[in-house]
């Protein structure tokens, strides 16, 4: 029984697979990576295959999602910054959808590793200097020198500027991957109280009425986090973004 | 917890390390990452959001055009409205009209209907009056011849005499005339 809050995150082959020295193995986080794609392509395309003037519940979802982050986007970058629609989006909904498949007993939840989470945000970073670079050329340096700064104080707060710009994939990265750990530890750890205090006799089992009531209220937090975290991560994937188009600010 | 684990760890020297730090799945996950996030990304820029887009777009289309028959429908109402609003004052114009025509004709014919019947009395009355007129005045005629008669009488009888006719008319008419 793995009753270790730890356990959970244990990645495990399914299919090995080696690479020279690497290891390429089909694991259970590649299949639940699998999983997510499959299940959210499939529905986003399935519901919508009958282009319904009047759209049909299912087909609304799938409006709404796709407006939801239009807005989202449109509202950060404006107009311009709807060229990266898709990758916002299908960020959004593959995080979204990963760490609802969290909830799931038993289900393995990919965003809960840091070098995921490191992954995606460095995608984002990177796409935001590419592009940054592309558009402004040498002027998206500008991003580093707000205006209206003493010329005294400029090499300090450019400093600033460049510390906090280089934290961002680290800030998204960890963000993400901490936020799913710590849920599913927790939820683990209070879920493990509720059968170690039961197994004492009558007393315990009184006793574990407060922790299964902790764990059934933090199931509720953890979507609420599962759904927050996609959405947090989405919105600064916009407003990075924004800083690439628009880097004078 | 490793030997309760029946499931196989990617290193069995590694199983102690927090699983998120164990370096040696990276490659893995990086790779799995990258062939699923990759077909996700395609999937959606090329079939979900295009589709979901044009579908949006059909309908925000749909939406206008129905807007604008419905106000193109609207005018016309609007039209049709001040037409017939316009007809009805029109008509009831005409009525108006109409019934003051019909009125001053009905007065004209009873005003010369009257006029007439009142000649018509007039005439009557002064027929009369001519009438009325020559009676008298055969009455008064023979009033005279009366009193002629009568005198002739009377004074042949009082004064036994030789009066003749010719003296009494002429006093009598001057009776008449004195009286």
């Amino acid at each position: 029984m793995a009753s270790n809050p730890i356990d959970q995150f244990k990645i495990s082959k399914i299919l090995d697979l080696q690479v020279g020295s690497f290891d390429f193995s089909f694991t259970n986080s590649a299949l639940f990576m699998v999983v997510t794609v499959a299940t959210t392509a499939a529905f986003l395309i399935l519901t919508t295959s009958g282009r319904g003037l009047i759209p049909g519940k299912l087909q609304s979802l799938s409006e709404i999602l796709y407006e939801f982050v239009a807005n989202m986007l449109r509202d950060a970058a404006g107009a311009e910054g709807m060229k990266f629609f898709p990758l916002v989006f299908s960020l959004f909904t593959f995080i979204l959808v990963a760490n609802l498949f969290g909830m799931f007993p038993y289900f393995f939840t990919f965003t809960s590793h840091i070098v995921v989470t490191a992954a995606l945000a460095f995608l984002v970073i990177g796409t935001v200097i590419v592009y940054g670079f592309y558009k402004n050329g040498i002027g998206f340096l500008k991003l580093f020198v707000p205006d209206g700064v003493p010329v005294a104080l400029l090499p300090i707060v450019g400093l600033i500027e460049v510390i906090s710009f280089l934290s961002r994939p680290i800030s998204l990265s960890v963000r993400l991957f901490a936020n799913m750990l710590a849920g599913h530890i927790t939820l683990k750890v209070f879920a493990g109280f509720v059968t170690s205090l039961s197994s004492l006799g009558f007393l315990g089992i009184v006793g574990a009425a407060l922790p299964l009531a902790f764990t059934v209220a933090l199931t509720g937090l953890e979507f609420l986090v599962a759904f927050l975290q996609a959405y947090v991560f989405a919105i600064l994937t916009c407003m990075y973004i924004n800083d690439a188009i628009h880097p004078s600010h | 917890m490793a030997s309760t684990n029946t499931e196989v760890g990617i290193d069995d020297h590694s199983a102690d390390v927090f699983p998120p730090f164990q370096t040696e799945t990276y490659p893995s996950q990086l790779l799995w990452l990258a062939l699923t996030f990759g077909l996700f990304y395609y999937l959606m820029a090329k079939v979900a959001l295009p589709r979901i887009s044009s579908i949006l777009e059909v309908r925000s289309d749909r939406i206008e055009q129905d807007i604008e028959e419905a106000n193109r429908l609207q005018r016309e109402s609007d039209e049709a409205q001040a037409a017939y609003e316009y007809d009805l004052a029109e008509a009831r114009n005409n009525a108006q009209v109409i019934a003051q025509r019909a009125r001053d004709e009905a007065k004209a014919e009873a005003d010369t209907k009257r006029g007439a019947e009142e000649a018509r009395l007039n005439e009557m009355l002064e027929k009369a009056d001519a009438d009325i007129a020559a009676t008298k005045a055969a009455a008064m005629e023979d009033v005279g011849a009366i009193a002629e008669e009568t005198t002739q009488a009377l004074v042949n009888s009082l004064l036994d005499g030789k009066i003749t006719k010719a003296q009494v008319s002429k006093a009598v008419s001057k009776a008449g005339a004195g009286a």
